[in-house]
């Protein structure tokens, strides 16, 4: 039996559990003995103009070794897009937590002391605080440009399109702004060799990205740069590639003369990292009061922070937009924003989910206003599975989808007619706590960048396998996953196959992790990679058991060699194969370029209760199906759900990262910023399916963001479900406490009236 | 000041700041870095170790405080031989970890939370881990994993 | 992060915890469980020169029952309050609020007398013994003084102890078999209360809803007059000042402290 498709417990794990991971900050590597500490001097206010910067004091604190400000750096200004922004801000700020200059010491607990004594001269400016404010343009941030808007895209919209609609409804939807917050906060250490060459060990997704943006910043060749990506605790997608920290530190290395070590705290990660979602996004939805979808707009406004650094994320929203609805006329238009907040990036699901989360709501929307039960709104207006390959009215081209198959799934383990019975139940009792239902039913984009990626396999002369993989995961399980896919291919056992990645020197070309592209490309290139391995070895074995080629065969089985039809015959093992490959080696070095993207898709049933007195919203339960394909390994491939599911249901209940009217982060500690615990979070309830893609080897598509972005329009529509006896057609996300409660109060004062 | 802490069975003495936290005299100065840091505000659990026996997080003890004291992180959990401890085994065995970097903490507090409560339900185990974070697993897998550690069968 | 530097002093005995607070006064400030003072210190909100650990003094760790009174150590750990069977029997309410401060790491380290010192609104600690009429026992250099926990919290992290003064004892009145209640209103289960409520007989106390952990006054005397339960917790925002944040305004904390009054007062079973 294949390996291929069972739980095999992670490979990563033995050390995980017994000595920790090695991360940056655990590393004692010999380049980096004697290294001196960095720390980052970062503006304290949102918009200001640096009046002088004085670091005389700083410098004659105790074991100080350099303080650098944007004076001290020779490096190239970074590229504008469509404006630059500075390695270390000189004369203006435009975020709490932009760098402004870097201390380095002897020891790290020497840091704080020290960066306490740079003495920075602000003189404050208006701040930009928000979509609001950046769209007024009464203060520009960047004078170069005419306002503060930095992208337009599609529309302009026609004022047409809805007039067939006996029904239409329009309702602004914010997706906040979220901070990745991986466990591990962002880390760099930097040793250049007496080679001229600069090894950064850095904590990122993509080390071989990495590489290029640290070497073009430093104005070197991609040659002279390695980076190491160690382990890494947790990405989401804020650690693609390097960020310009990472530059300064690669270019003080080499100033200073010496290593160094740098580690952001929480308080620093929270402001400095670059922050997800912060969509203002208006949806305007019409139809027949059967439930037929005629026409949906989609008017996206992305805060891009001060400096934008994923403008593709509203246009990707854009493409996105129409979900899993065959809608026959959709429209849409975006508008990217700079504000005096922290840069805006990827976060699990970048530009997906904000799409999915606007038309959920608009179908509960249209649902409410129709009459209709919210599951029958979507079942008649699915995309059907004879329509696929689906090309929608934004351009996406769909490989494959059970939409309905997947709602029908979620709603029948949930027990979703009995659930509505008890909602009745409850509201004809007056029951102070509310139940809630919310369905969301998505399809996303995997592997939409198209990039292709690498992939090396190499028989040892023991017969063991050594496979290098361009996918960088960190905490994917990718490495067992692979191991697998080559197990099954080549018949080595798994305890016979080391997987390696994340060294630029080891995997000098290759792309990494981002848009759960990892198993349908990465996994796709060991594939492809295992199988010109085999089609050598079969050469190998033919000329050596004297037999044509097409008569030798791989017993996968045993992970042996043989002549077909002749079992008890002269075997060959893996080993024998290398050696007779001689110096050349068995190997095989893969570029797959041929992945096109896939579209993963599910539905998503939540359960809420709703304190109607205070205000307070506890998930009770979570049912998804969540379809990517078939499964190499359902041990990792529930892991990734799980953690979406927790993630997802965060969004909608808890997290933002809050700033008041001047731009100050009012969430910038863990203390504040309310990442979701296990007491907040219930079990998860798993419904399996398995719809294969035509457009990679393995007919996979991509699992890591799909539960994310079903989630949290579920867990958000069942807490405005909840609400509905009370009139409330719409709820801004986090739905706290406060919100849930205050919508409550306006709506029974409205009632009294 | 000088600072003497039993590690994991073995005495760690050296000349440390007094403000030394215990979390970095136990990476820096006993050289074990397997107890992580992950906030500044007590919240997230992840450089929880066992003092006396107790887990506490060990980024809001002074290592001056832990002086005289015994102190076992993820290191000294596996018995000597390399036989895991059932907590560790369980976490595997559950994929109870993903990124791994709130693990070594979540694994101390998991052994703490067994010690004082050994067949706790699912409800118990939530909220006895409610001072770890983690971003990965989402939890549910946690809670199996000490379920599991616990003797119970893991029904889901 | 990392405080900055500190001359850390480990006191072994009252009476020397007690020199070291005379000898460095304001410069001084006193470690015990540690879980207000260091998060302060790392953030740098606080910067003492000197640290004086009062964590060893054993002596000051203990829940006995005196005659109509309990005294407690005030170096007793929440974990040990929440697990004493005597503080369970005699002290209801403060048995179960010590479990819900924090979460178990926090409860290993924590402790009363650092909780009340600290004289935090937002704390559980603190509203439980105002609510149960504690006495809180320091001692000087002139000797010991019984201060009633009314008379305590006078502030935002505010209280009459000087800075050679060191909190020592809890008592409170037996209360046994009393009726009891507590509410902690929060977001996330580890969060600090928006909201607490602590309920002991017919005195309710209010977390977070003022500078200082406050009576509810208004409830109380509603009560005493025969209220019924709904219409005391109606009046239970009287009175009061609660801070108006992003997450929770005063306004609505005014509303949470109605709701969670009468729920509080509804688990001590008055009707």
């Amino acid at each position: 039996m294949s390996i291929v498709g069972t739980r095999v417990v992670r490979v990563e794990d033995r050390k995980l559990i017994t000595t920790g991971g090695a991360y940056v900050d655990d590393l004692r590597e010999e380049a980096l003995s004697g290294a001196v500490h960095a720390v980052f001097v970062r503006s304290p206010i949102a918009h200001a103009r640096i009046e002088g910067i004085d670091v005389s004091a700083a410098l004659d604190a105790p074991g100080v070794v350099a303080v650098y400000t944007a004076a001290d750096l020779d490096l190239a200004p970074r590229a504008a897009n469509p404006v630059g922004e500075p390695w270390l801000a000189s004369d203006v700020v435009r975020y709490v937590g932009e760098p402004v200059a870097l201390v380095l010491t002897e020891q790290r607990y020497q840091l704080a002391d020290a960066a306490e004594l740079v003495d920075i001269d602000y003189d404050p400016l208006d701040a930009v605080a928000g979509i609001d404010a950046a769209l007024s343009g009464e203060t520009v941030l960047f004078p170069e440009l005419d306002g503060n808007v930095v992208q337009t895209h599609g529309g302009p919209f026609d004022e047409k399109t809805f007039e067939d609609c006996e029904v239409v409804v329009t309702e602004t939807v914010l997706n906040q702004r979220v901070a990745a917050a991986p466990l591990e906060v962002r880390g760099a250490s930097c040793a250049w060799g007496e080679d001229g060459r600069l090894t950064v060990w850095l904590s990122t997704q993509n080390a071989q990205i990495g590489r290029s943006q640290i070497a073009a910043g430093l104005g070197v060749g991609e040659e002279s740069v390695r980076v190491i990506a160690p382990d890494v605790g947790g990405g989401f997608g804020a650690k693609i590639g390097a960020d310009p920290e990472a530059v300064v530190l690669g270019w003080a290395a080499r100033r200073a003369g010496r290593p160094v070590r740098w580690t952001e705290s929480r308080s620093e990660n929270l402001t400095a990292m670059t922050h997800g979602r912060a969509q203002r996004n208006t949806v305007t939805i019409g139809g027949k009061r059967d439930g037929t979808v005629l026409a949906y707009r989609l008017d996206v406004v992305q805060d891009a922070g001060a400096y934008p650094r994923a403008l593709f994320l509203p246009t990707l929203t854009e493409m996105m937009a129409p979900g899993v609805y065959r809608f026959p006329k959709v429209e849409t238009a975006s508008r990217a924003v700079v504000t005096t907040t922290t840069p805006i990036a990827a976060y699990r699901g970048a530009g997906r989910p904000e799409a999915t989360a606007a038309v959920e709501r608009a179908m509960d929307l249209f649902a409410a206003e129709i009459g209709m039960d919210p599951a029958e709104v979507r079942r008649i207006n699915f995309i059907r599975p004879e329509e696929f390959p689906y090309t929608t009215a934004t351009g996406a081209s769909y490989d494959t989808g059970e939409y309905a198959k997947a709602l029908d799934g979620v709603l029948e383990a949930g027990g979703y007619a009995e659930l509505r019975a008890e909602q009745e139940r409850r509201r004809a009792e007056g029951d102070v706590v509310a139940l809630g239902l919310g369905i969301a039913a998505y399809v996303e984009i995997t592997g939409g960048d198209a990039g292709g990626e690498s992939g090396r396999v190499e028989i040892e002369r023991d017969g063991s396998v050594t496979a290098y993989t361009g996918s960088s995961p960190h905490g994917q399980g990718l490495a067992t996953s692979l191991a697998m896919l080559l197990s099954d291919r080549l018949g080595v056992p798994i305890e016979k196959i080391t997987v390696k990645h994340g060294d630029t020197d080891e995997v000098p070309k290759a792309v990494g992790t981002f848009g759960s592209r990892s198993l349908q490309l990465g996994g796709s290139a060991i594939r492809q990679a295992a199988d010109e391995v085999i089609a050598h070895a079969r050469e190998l074995a033919a000329e050596l058991l004297e037999a044509g080629a097409d008569d030798i065969e791989l017993d996968a089985e045993r992970g042996v060699w043989q002549v077909r039809g002749a079992p008890s015959s002269t075997v060959l093992s893996w080993a024998r194969l290398a050696e007779a490959a001689g110096d050349t080696g068995l190997s095989a070095d893969v570029w797959f370029a041929d992945g096109k993207p896939t579209f993963p898709f599910g539905a998503h049933l939540a359960v809420v209760e709703v304190d109607t007195e205070t205000g307070k919203v506890v998930l009770r339960r979570i049912i998804a199906a969540d379809d990517a394909g078939p499964v190499v390994n359902p041990l990792t491939f529930q892991g990734q759900r799980h953690g979406g599911l927790g993630q997802g249901a965060a969004q909608a209940l808890l997290e933002i990262m809050n700033y008041d009217d001047d731009g100050n982060p009012t969430t910038a500690t863990l203390a504040d910023y309310s990442f979701i615990t296990a007491t907040e979070l219930p079990d998860f309830e798993l419904v399996d399916m398995a719809t294969p893609t035509t457009r990679n080897l393995l007919g996979v598509k991509g699992i890591g963001e799909a539960a994310t972005i079903g989630s949290t329009p579920a867990v958000h529509n069942a807490v405005v479900d909840a609400l509905a006896p009370f009139g409330i057609r719409h709820l801004d996300m986090p739905a706290t406490p406060m919100r849930v409660w205050a919508a409550l109060d306006e709506a029974r004062k409205a009632e009294k009236k | 000041m000088k600072v003497g802490i039993e590690v994991n069975g073995r005495e760690v003495a050296e000349e440390v700041e007094d403000r030394t936290l215990l979390v970095h005299f136990l990476r820096d100065t006993a050289g074990l870095t397997g107890t992580n840091i992950g906030c500044d505000t007590t919240s997230c659990g992840a450089c929880t170790v066992l003092l006396d026996g107790e887990s506490v997080k060990s980024c809001t003890v002074l290592a001056a405080q832990a002086d005289g004291h015994a102190v076992t992180t993820v290191e000294g959990l596996a018995d000597p031989g390399g036989e895991l401890h059932p907590v560790q085994r369980a976490f595997r065995e559950q994929h109870g970890l993903q990124c791994g970097f709130c693990t070594p903490g979540m694994i101390m507090a998991s052994v703490s939370l067994l010690e004082h409560n050994p067949k706790p339900t699912r409800d118990e185990v939530r909220t006895g881990l409610e001072g770890n974070l983690c971003r990965c697993t989402g939890y549910h897998n946690i809670v199996n994993a000490v379920i599991e550690a616990s003797g119970q069968e893991v029904d889901r | 992060m990392i405080p900055a530097a500190f001359a850390y002093h480990r006191a072994s005995t009252v009476d020397e915890a007690l020199a070291l607070l005379s000898e460095h006064g304001e410069e001084a400030k006193v470690l015990a469980g540690g879980h207000s003072l260091l998060p302060l210190m790392k953030l740098r909100f606080a910067a003492p020169e000197i640290v004086v650990d009062i964590a060893p003094l054993d002596e000051l760790r203990y829940v006995r029952l005196e005659g109509d009174e309990l005294a407690i150590g005030a170096l007793t750990r929440y974990h040990d309050l929440h697990h004493d069977p005597v503080l369970a029997e005699h002290a209801p309410l403060l048995a179960h609020v010590a479990g819900s401060v924090g979460d178990q790491q926090v409860r290993h380290r924590g402790t009363l007398g650092g909780s009340l010192a600290h004289a935090d609104s937002a704390a559980d600690l603190p509203a439980a013994v105002l609510a149960a009429d504690g006495v809180l026992v320091a001692r000087g250099p002139s000797g010991e003084r019984r201060i009633p926990a009314a008379e305590f919290f006078v502030g935002p992290f505010t209280t009459p102890l000087e800075p050679d003064e060191l909190l020592t004892e809890i008592r409170l009145p037996r209360q046994t078999g009393i009726g009891w209640g507590f509410e902690k209103f929060t977001r996330r289960a580890i969060d600090w209360a928006i909201v607490g409520v602590a309920v002991a007989g017919k005195a309710v106390a209010l977390v977070n809803m003022a500078g200082t952990p406050i009576r509810a006054h208004a409830t109380e005397e509603a009560l005493a007059a025969g209220a019924t339960a709904a219409d005391a917790a109606a009046l239970a925002a009287e009175g009061t000042s609660p801070p108006d944040e992003a997450h929770a305004s005063a306004e609505y904390r005014r509303h949470l402290a109605r709701v969670l009054t009468a729920r509080a007062l509804r688990q001590a079973g008055i009707a």
